[in-house]
């Protein structure tokens, strides 16, 4: 059971980033065994479609949760389809985050709450 | 001849001006108006056309055929613009994300995208009285425009005067809409901002080889700042509109400023004057 945490650092005591697609770094922890990993996330250097090319990366991890506080609605469909679980409203650290959610103290998130960066606006 | 109209932004009455030029230049002789703001046309409110024409504009996408697809992610990996993703079970399109490239059915190892086609908006035609009247409408929650405003230009009809909206701003739907253009009419307001994005649009034009004339829109008298441009980059500052409340309020009720105030057709008269005889009407006749 791996869980990814959205972290401004690569370490496991690292402030969790508000934002889903540009958030520089994920922490992915297996449960099972407590180790952790951090992952740089590469979608941050996109454009525009950051929060697909984010998911992606995670969905090529087999990652099976993730902790987000804002995701958008791209993102989330990926990841919905890929039947990997998203929770939101995490803050503080990224263990602190992982506690919640071993606590079930986290709500599950069936739809984006934050608005899509995609694509290019106006003006 | 082309004349683009232009502003760095939203809101500076860019479309009464642009529909004002149409009535007086259509007192004169053939012309065409095609509004190139496919995300909000707002050209039909002020000239009224009565509509000929509709035609669906598409562009193409990707067709995946899952028999064939092997779930490689070659596709996601050469999409520059993210709007495929490969999942353990399918490969799925962000269809308002694609920009058509054909990267992906160019490079599938397994030959297993095609293109197909998509719908992202609709070209109208009609006329206003002796103006012919163009405007592309882009399909809600499409983000890529300019097909369509490529469409809109195809209209283009040549040996005659045809007014291309621009759309607002200065970004990549803008650069389509205004160049091929042999003048850019820039609308501007004598505020702060207003110079700001009269700069950004100027530029664009400039590196787009279009040469530009600015016009003043709800001026209060106090231009010093635009004129003042205007004559450091040697651009042609060619009227100014003064505030006015009735103009204004026929704006907001679909009313072109030469129908409220119709002593102002000779500031479009002079300029279409100016057009001819600076030689931008060469390819009039
Ligand atoms: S590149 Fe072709 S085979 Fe590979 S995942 Fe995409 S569609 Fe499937
Ligand atoms: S056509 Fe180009 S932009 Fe569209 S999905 Fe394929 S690679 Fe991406």
């Amino acid at each position: 059971m791996k869980v990814a945490v959205c972290a401004q650092d690569n370490h496991i005591d690292a402030r969790v980033d508000p934002r889903f697609g540009r958030c520089p770094y994920f922490i992915v922890v297996d449960l099972d065994s407590g180790n952790w990993e951090g992952v740089q996330n590469t979608g941050t250097q996109s454009s525009g479609g950051a929060g697909v090319q984010t998911a992606q990366l995670l969905v090529n991890r087999g990652v099976n949760v993730v902790l987000v506080d804002r995701i958008g609605p791209n993102a989330i469909e990926v990841l919905g389809r890929a039947g990997i679980q998203v929770y939101g409203g995490i803050h503080g650290t990224v263990s602190q985050s992982l506690e919640s959610y071993r606590q079930g103290k986290l709500t599950i998130l069936s739809r984006a709450n934050s608005p899509s960066h995609g694509g290019m606006g106006r003006g | 001849m082309i004349i683009a109209v232009a502003s760095g932004k939203g809101g500076t009455g860019k479309t009464t001006v642009a529909s004002s030029l149409a009535l007086v230049a259509a007192e004169k002789g053939e012309v065409w108006f095609l509004d190139c703001d496919v995300e909000e046309p707002n050209g039909h409110i002020m000239l009224k056309p009565h509509w000929h024409r509709k035609e669906t504009v598409r562009v193409p996408v990707p067709e995946i055929n899952r028999e064939k697809c092997t779930l490689c992610g070659r596709c996601a990996e050469v999409c520059a613009f993210h709007a495929l993703v490969v999942l353990p079970q399918e490969v799925m399109l962000f269809p308002t994300m694609c920009h058509s490239c054909g990267g992906c059915w160019h490079l599938c190892p397994a030959g297993a995208i095609s293109p197909g086609w998509r719908e992202i908006g609709r070209v109208e035609e009609g006329s206003s009285g002796k103006i012919g009247f163009v405007h592309g409408r882009l399909n809600v929650g499409e983000a890529i425009s300019p097909p369509l405003i490529q469409a809109v230009k195809k209209r283009i009809r040549p040996g005659v005067l045809n007014i291309v909206d621009a759309p607002p701003g200065t970004s990549c739907p803008v650069i389509r809409a205004v160049e091929g253009a042999d003048f850019c009419l820039l609308v501007t307001e004598p505020t702060p901002f207003g110079l700001h994005d009269l700069k950004l649009a100027y530029e664009m034009a400039t590196q787009l080889g279009v040469p530009c004339g600015v016009a003043v829109n709800r001026s209060d008298g106090n231009d010093d700042p635009v004129r003042q441009f205007c004559h450091t980059n040697n651009v042609p500052l060619l009227f100014q509109l003064l505030q006015d409340r009735e103009v204004a309020r026929g704006y907001a009720r679909g009313i072109p400023a030469v129908e409220v105030r119709p002593e102002w057709k000779e500031h479009f008269s002079a300029l279409l004057a100016f057009l001819e005889k600076e030689g931008y009407a060469r390819c009039a006749k």
